[in-house]
């Protein structure tokens, strides 16, 4: 935009007067709060902040603990197939959806509803669905084939998978909806020139729709991963971190020292090694997204 | 499955025939598809309609042998929290009366804070936004106490008002980022068009960029009524009880153990909680059309 | 008369601020299941019998969820009436912060000093001589509860203590049943080490490692040999696949499963399944070996608040609970035992009656959250439902861990 010219100072005021809460809340809760959080990171915190400081000890001990390093594993392994999966299924469906169909609000609401289902019972239902005594195992082995074994959740290199799974299920229907709002946003004439040029339809999606749909991406792609960040109810209600502690998560860490063992301090140093994880992915990010060019 | 093709609206690639192997595959996929999303919720209405003797007998996908429907009327009308055996509908006139207001406004604030980032980008608007999106991935459990402490000295701790600002503040980073970057794929001429006949800030807003983005206001409305219905934590650590939602007594429902888990009522609840996210999803649904963007350029 | 109050009371309560002299109350606690709730029930009835009436802010999901939804509350400067907390160490950061009332003088006009057994019950409501809590009841967490029917089926005696409970264990799992009940959340694990602990190498030993955080005795023999033994306990709990506390205990309620090391408040699921001591379960305190049990417990806590209507209704509610009826009622619904004295327990059960007569001669001990901090606890949760759930971890590489946790906590 021509956003440099000085005489637009007066306009652009509106547009600021406008973004004062957009401010207000950058600043004061997230800004804020995060500086909170990293100050009494150094602290020995208990079950109330206060500003007794005790320099490294809480994050020495985060590091020596077996539990956090399972549960940055634990997290790798989700994130980066749930990152993926959930592009590609939603993607897919979306542009299934986006095919002209008839019966569209069916299909879209019934791809949709998992994400309107609390997470307690999502969890559960998983739970059971999985498990190897009256789940998919024991249908499958009543079906005639005996030696079929599908048992992720109380096998502990499997654990985090049967989660995915859950995960999955719950959220890609979000993605798809995120990708159709997109693509609806495209304009139609792009359909019609490329049919004109006889190019066949994959090709038009991913040399000229995905393209076009970058922005799109990019929030769905914050989406996703702020999801991963912070996974933690679908844990508690399927595994509850468990069996032992291999399908723990940082999210867990951090909530289950700061309320159940009613030490903040450690719960502040795990979550401010998320936030610095962060830091890291959206740093860089910004300086792409504006630093190259004006418009994304 | 016929006639596929002679629906009203631009459309993406259009189908040749209405029984091609393409419509074969592409109908067979979808529902394919949509059986394998459909497994849990079979298996949460058929548990939900057994009795407990049955439930036992653990076979999560056989029909019930006989149909109860004490369940739904348990998990709505009779479960206990504490001393309160009023089920779900104690709370469901509250967690209207957070839900409205809150979605309302998280959605109208981020939408022009969407719109002022994409379209009237002033200085530093890029630090707030980048500050926003980190803000997405803040667990809110960690801002708990903080947001407490600025509530209580803005005098807002214990009322709807508070909750309300709290769904605002947590709602927006996904919002603003969604608003913004929708808007921004949205074709300059337009924007241009409207300064060059003198439209201003609020003009545009209201009269080229709303009806142009039905699809994005759909998908910021399903995020946000699905989150603040389905809140528990902010509800009830925000507000005195007169104003818990009915997720404290789902929770209740669902996370206390009465000797043996009642799977059935746990179910019941769950769906029927589920319920006002859905149907908005469904009417919502409607909005979801195409073609609004060419049909605002030509006409 | 009384009837006639609360109902006054109730209709002060949905026609808003009346100036009434009698206050609602708003009581938060997580006594959510069943045997629990019942117990709140006759709180509430008896407070509801003066002229003031309890409001119930139950929040399930145990202390985990339910203490920053109270500590916000206090914070947030919009407290409630009174509330359920675990007394000792935490709540003095509270009182400190002069969030909470100080109820010496009712404790005095209500002879706590004279009537409540044992007395170190109080001495963890005490912070600089001011009493700032209610005890309500004694719950301890040395059982061994043992279906009957199930050792019957197998043909063996019902064990006597630890040991015998061990041997009998293989024929169990011959015959499909499960020998130990444990599940999944972790502080069943730990509760059940120290419990071991107690039983087998000595109340002292349990003290000096936790109290006095004695390194060399944690690195010891003794504990090496505790440690074994949870490594038994650890093969014969494997297969239990349950989450909740009280599905653990349902297995052992349906005979499903030997035994749980579960306590006392295991009891109160018994008797909502209509299960009689003696006949349908056996209950062995101190796991048959050492008699003994600790004196954790409940208690509740009074916000200041600014509303002379409500602390008054704070005083009748401390003394209300502590009444003589009142801890009656609520202990036997609860299944623990009672922090008078001087109450007649007769209604009680075998197994209350056995915890009765262990209080009486003086055989107890500290609670473990009174010795260690949360944070101390949580960390061992983590630690034993690693070593429960993984036969890998050997009992002295657990040892070793258990070790370093003993030296950082404070």
């Amino acid at each position: 935009m021509q956003n440099a010219r000085p005489n637009q100072l007066f306009r652009n005021m509106t547009a600021k007067i406008a973004a004062i809460p957009m401010i207000l809340t950058a600043l004061c809760v997230f800004v804020g709060g995060t500086v909170w959080t990293i100050v009494y990171s150094f602290t020995s915190s208990k079950l109330l902040p206060r500003a007794k400081f005790v320099g490294f000890d809480q994050y020495e001990r985060l590091w020596s603990t077996s539990r956090w390093t399972v549960s940055l594993e634990n997290l790798f392994i989700y994130g980066l197939c749930s990152l993926v999966l959930s592009l590609i299924i939603g993607f897919l469906l979306a542009s299934l959806l986006d095919q002209k169909i008839r019966f569209e609000n069916t299909f879209r609401s019934i791809l949709l509803y998992p994400f309107a289902l609390s997470f307690i019972v999502t969890g559960l239902v998983w739970q059971w669905i999985l498990n190897p005594e009256f789940g998919v195992q024991s249908v499958v082995r009543g079906a005639g084939w005996i030696g079929f074994s599908f048992n992720p959740l109380y096998d502990s290199e499997l654990v985090i998978y049967g989660v995915l799974i859950a995960g999955l299920w719950q959220g890609s229907g979000l993605i798809m909806v995120l990708m159709l709002a997109g693509m609806r946003g495209i304009d139609q004439d792009i359909w019609k020139a490329s049919r004109v040029d006889g190019i066949p339809m994959w090709k038009t999606y991913i040399l000229i729709i995905i393209p076009m749909m970058r922005p799109v991406f990019i929030t769905t792609l914050v989406i996703i991963a702020s999801g991963i960040v912070k996974v933690y109810d679908l844990v508690v209600a399927q595994t509850g971190g468990g069996p032992g502690i291999s399908s723990e998560v940082p999210a867990k860490y951090v909530y289950d020292y700061m309320f159940q063992g009613q030490n903040l301090g450690q719960g502040f140093a795990a979550s401010t090694m998320m936030l610095l994880a962060v830091l890291i992915v959206v740093i860089p990010w910004a300086y792409l997204e504006f630093g190259s060019k004006n418009r994304g | 499955m016929d006639k596929v093709n002679r629906l009203e609206g631009p459309a993406g690639p259009r189908p040749k025939k209405a029984f091609s192997g393409r419509n074969i595959m592409l109908y067979g996929t979808l529902i394919m598809v949509s059986l394998y999303y459909l497994l849990p919720l079979y298996v949460m209405v058929v548990t939900s309609l057994k009795g407990m003797p049955e439930i036992r007998l653990g076979n999560i996908f056989s029909p019930p042998m006989e149909v109860t429907f004490k369940p739904w009327v348990k998990a709505w009308s009779e479960a206990c929290t504490g001393l309160n055996c009023e089920g779900l509908s104690r709370g469901f006139w509250n967690s209207v009366r957070i839900t409205v207001p809150s979605v309302i406004i998280s959605i109208a604030i981020a939408s022009v804070n969407g719109y002022a980032l994409a379209n009237w980008r002033f200085k530093g608007a890029d630090i707030f936004f980048t500050i926003l999106i980190f803000g997405a991935f803040i667990p809110y459990q960690v801002m708990l106490y903080p947001i407490v402490i600025l509530l209580r000295e803005i005098g807002l701790y214990g009322g709807l008002p508070g909750l309300v600002i709290v769904h605002s503040i947590f709602g927006m980073p996904i919002l603003t980022l969604l608003f913004r970057n929708y808007f921004s794929s949205l074709p300059e001429e337009l924007f241009k068009a409207a300064r060059v006949d003198g439209a201003r800030f609020w003009g545009i807003y209201f009269r080229i960029m709303l009806p142009m983005s039905l699809p994005i206001f759909v998908v910021a409305m399903i995020l946000q009524v699905t989150g603040i219905w389905n809140d528990f934590l902010f509800g009830v650590v925000y507000t005195r009880p007169e104003y818990y939602p009915m997720t404290v007594q789902l929770n209740n429902i669902v996370n206390s153990v009465q000797g043996v888990k009642e799977y059935n009522v746990n179910m019941a609840a769950t769906i029927l909680t589920g319920l006002v996210p859905l149907v908005i999803y469904f009417v919502s649904g409607k909005l979801f059309v195409r073609g609004i963007a060419a049909g605002a350029v030509k006409g | 008369m009384k009837a006639m109050l609360s109902a006054l009371a109730v209709s002060t309560a949905i026609f808003a601020a009346s100036p009434a002299s009698a206050a609602d109350l708003e009581v938060m606690h997580w006594w959510t299941s069943g045997g629990e709730a019942a117990a709140v029930g006759e709180l509430a009835k008896a407070f509801d019998g003066t002229e003031h009436s309890w409001v119930d802010g139950a929040i399930a999901g145990g202390g985990g969820t339910a203490r920053p939804i109270m500590v916000s509350r206090l914070i947030g400067g919009d407290p409630m009436g009174a509330f359920q907390f675990n007394h000792g160490r935490q709540a003095e950061e509270l009182i400190e912060a002069g969030l909470l009332r100080d109820m010496t003088a009712i404790a005095e006009a209500e002879g706590w000093l004279d009537v409540v057994y044992p007395q170190s019950l109080l001495d963890s409501c005490t912070v600089d001589g001011k009493i700032y809590c209610a005890p309500v009841n004694i719950h301890s967490w040395q059982w061994l509860w043992l279906s009957n029917k199930a050792f019957e089926s197998v043909g063996a005696a019902v064990p006597a203590n630890w040991d015998e409970f061990v041997a009998a264990a293989p024929a169990l799992r011959k015959a499909g049943l499960q020998p130990l009940a444990v599940g999944q959340q972790s502080w069943q694990t730990s509760g059940a080490f120290n419990v071991l602990m107690v039983a087998l190498a000595g109340p002292d030993v349990l003290v000096k490692v936790y109290g006095d955080k004695d390194v060399d005795l944690a690195a010891g023999p003794e504990l090496a040999s505790v440690f074994a033994a949870a490594a038994d306990a650890r093969e014969m709990s494997q297969g239990s696949n349950v989450q909740d506390w009280n599905q653990a205990t349902n297995l052992v309620i349906t005979d499903k499963a030997g035994g749980q090391i579960m306590g006392d408040w295991a009891q109160g699921e018994f008797q909502v399944a209509g299960k009689v001591a003696g006949s349908d379960y056996t209950c062995l305190p101190g796991l048959g070996v050492n008699e003994l049990i600790d004196t954790a417990g409940d208690a509740f806590y009074f916000p200041i608040v600014d509303d002379a209507e409500i602390t008054a209704a704070q005083d009748v509610l401390a003394a209300t609970l502590l009444s003589k009826e009142t801890q009656v009622a609520f202990n036997l619904a609860k299944g623990s035992l009672p922090v008078r004295g001087d109450v007649d327990l007769s209604a009680a059960n075998d197994c209350m009656k056995k915890g009765l007569e262990i209080l009486a001669a003086g055989n107890t001990l500290p609670a473990v959250t009174q010795l260690n901090t949360e944070d101390t606890n949580n960390q061992l949760n983590d630690l034993f439902v690693e070593f429960f759930n993984d036969t890998g971890i050997t009992p002295e590489a657990a040892q070793a861990r258990f070790v370093d946790i003993i030296k950082s906590g404070e």
